[in-house]
């Protein structure tokens, strides 16, 4: 198959000429340090971005599905700057210091679960050449970094000294650790049908069609599964026990206050978009163009498009799913939570693994 | 076995129960909205239910002729003392005494819009409107005079 449409939008010559550039008039360290710097606001200021738009979008969501309009006053017609106007609300709160609180920890948590959410954000693959940190085992790293994010849950509940947050700490814990394993065995799944744990790898293996029309009925089970534990872990939808305002205020994060609740806050959309990227990743081809075979004027048409562009919007295909899902559902209680995981999707993803295996094995994928 | 069916069961009932719930919140998600944007449609879209009760008037017609005929049933049945006719004897051609109402006052600020006072109307001559606008700042101007200056008993 004719791959070359996968280089018009490659963006590693132009990243190899700014380094080289910047290697002739400075030495090599200095160089990797600057690029270092200017990626890391980058990642920065995408991360902002991205959870203003989707803190925007889940509201509007949630308006269209409870039949309402959603913010609409500030900045004009749609209310887009009500978003904005938030955060420079929210940066300009007093970070509260509790006076029996574990003073180190209660400020180290919500600092480790911003930087496991930004950890994980800067391992999906934007464009071809377009990723951030590159690795062989990058979806390993993924689920290792991700699981930073739940020992900050848990020293901030613990940390806050008060029974809210302790009890939604725990529950939370229980809940993402339990859902790990899910999360875990479907990613293992469509690990071994792309044969490469390496996320660019993985996308440039579905070049010639996405793992979820490859991989069949396994490949959409599979999806399935990841979506209902990728919510989990995000803390959202159904699982948002670990925040139910009714019982616990606000769960692990009722103590703080101003910027800091602010990065649990960002870190919960965040943790939404990396999910969808990485379930992008996986099931629906990341950056790579919607292809039907034998239409070759179609697939030119979709080539040029850049793969940017795909992955953006695959992406908030599947926010918007997964928002679906968060206003249809009411809450779960804990019990009904992990029996949904120990009882039901674990059995069901080592189903699929094994099928996955079998489907492998004597070529039942194409 | 039949633990194992009972599992499987689970599975495909729980399923099917979330498609169902997605499905209606899908088309709910399609339906129009029902939230008024309301200062600014005031003269253009705005739409309040018809039976909504927002003021309490007295029905004239075009040779200001209204309904009432001073029976004090209104005043009666209201629960808050809202209402007070005030009427008068008066004979008429053939010498019969009868009772005419000479005014009708209503106070809006403590109405509580219970519609019992139109309930008790023999002859209709009360009704709530849709006019819901009624926000004043001095609370006298609440106390209104239902019937029309120079108005007189339909015949």
């Amino acid at each position: 198959m004719n791959q070359s449409f996968l280089d018009y939008y490659n963006l590693q010559p132009l990243f190899m000429a700014i380094h080289s550039a910047l290697c002739s008039i400075m030495p090599e360290g200095l160089a990797i340090f600057l690029e270092g710097l200017v990626v890391a606001v980058l990642i920065l200021i995408m991360y902002a971005v991205l959870a203003i738009i989707l803190i925007y979008m889940e509201r509007k969501v949630c308006a269209k599905f409870q039949c309402r309009i959603g913010p609409n006053r500030v900045g004009g017609k749609g209310g887009l700057l009500q978003v904005p106007a938030d955060v420079l609300k929210i940066l300009t709160k007093e970070i509260i210091e509790l006076k029996n609180s574990d003073h180190f920890l209660y400020a180290l948590a919500p600092f480790l679960v911003i930087m496991a959410s930004i950890l994980t954000f800067s391992c999906l693959p934007w464009n071809k050449g377009g990723e951030i940190l590159h690795m062989n085992i990058g979806i390993f790293f993924v689920l290792a970094a991700s699981s930073i994010g739940v020992l900050g849950i848990l020293l901030a509940g613990w940390s806050s000294n008060s029974k809210y947050t302790i009890i939604g700490a725990v529950r939370s814990g229980a809940m993402i650790i339990s859902y790990e394993l899910s999360i875990g065995l479907t990613v293992l799944t469509m690990v071994m049908m792309s044969g490469t744990m390496d996320i660019q790898q993985i996308v440039a293996s579905q070049a010639d069609g996405w793992n979820i029309f490859k991989g069949h009925i396994v490949a959409i089970a599979a999806f399935i599964i990841f979506l209902i534990a990728g919510n989990a872990e995000a803390n959202r939808g159904p699982f948002d026990l670990a925040e139910a305002e009714q019982e616990l205020t606000a769960g692990y994060h009722t103590e703080y206050s101003g910027m800091h609740f602010g990065f649990f806050y960002l870190a919960e959309y965040l943790n939404l978009f990396i999910t969808s990227g990485i379930a992008t990743t996986l099931f629906l081809g990341g950056w790579m163009p919607f292809h039907i075979a034998g239409l070759d004027g179609f697939n030119a048409v979709m080539d040029y498009i850049p793969g940017v562009i795909w992955f953006v919007g695959k992406t908030f295909f599947i926010v918007f799913l997964l928002m679906w899902i968060r206003w249809t559902f009411p809450r779960l209680r804990i019990d009904q939570v992990l029996t949904l995981e120990w009882k039901y999707l674990m059995p069901a993803s080592l189903l699929i693994l094994l099928l996955m295996t079998v489907c492998k094995v004597f070529g039942l994928v194409f | 076995m039949s633990n194992f069916s009972e599992y499987i069961k689970g599975y495909t009932s729980g399923i099917k129960s979330l498609l169902i719930g997605m499905r209606t919140s899908m088309k709910v998600f399609c339906q129009k909205n029902v939230t008024e944007q309301y200062p600014e449609n005031r003269h253009t879209t705005l739409h309040i239910p018809e039976r909504h009760r927002g003021r309490l008037v007295m029905i004239h017609d075009a040779e200001n002729h209204h309904h009432c005929i001073a029976c004090g049933l209104c005043q009666m049945a209201c629960p808050n003392g809202t209402i007070k006719v005030v009427s008068e004897m008066q004979e008429d051609e053939e010498g019969k005494k009868k009772k005419v109402l000479v005014k009708y006052e209503y106070n809006l600020g403590s109405c509580m819009f219970c519609q019992l006072c139109t309930n008790a109307c023999p002859h209709n001559a009360i009704e709530f409107v849709n006019d819901f606008e009624n926000a004043v700042f001095e609370k006298e101007k609440l106390v209104m005079t239902l019937n029309h200056e120079g108005s007189t008993l339909a015949k």
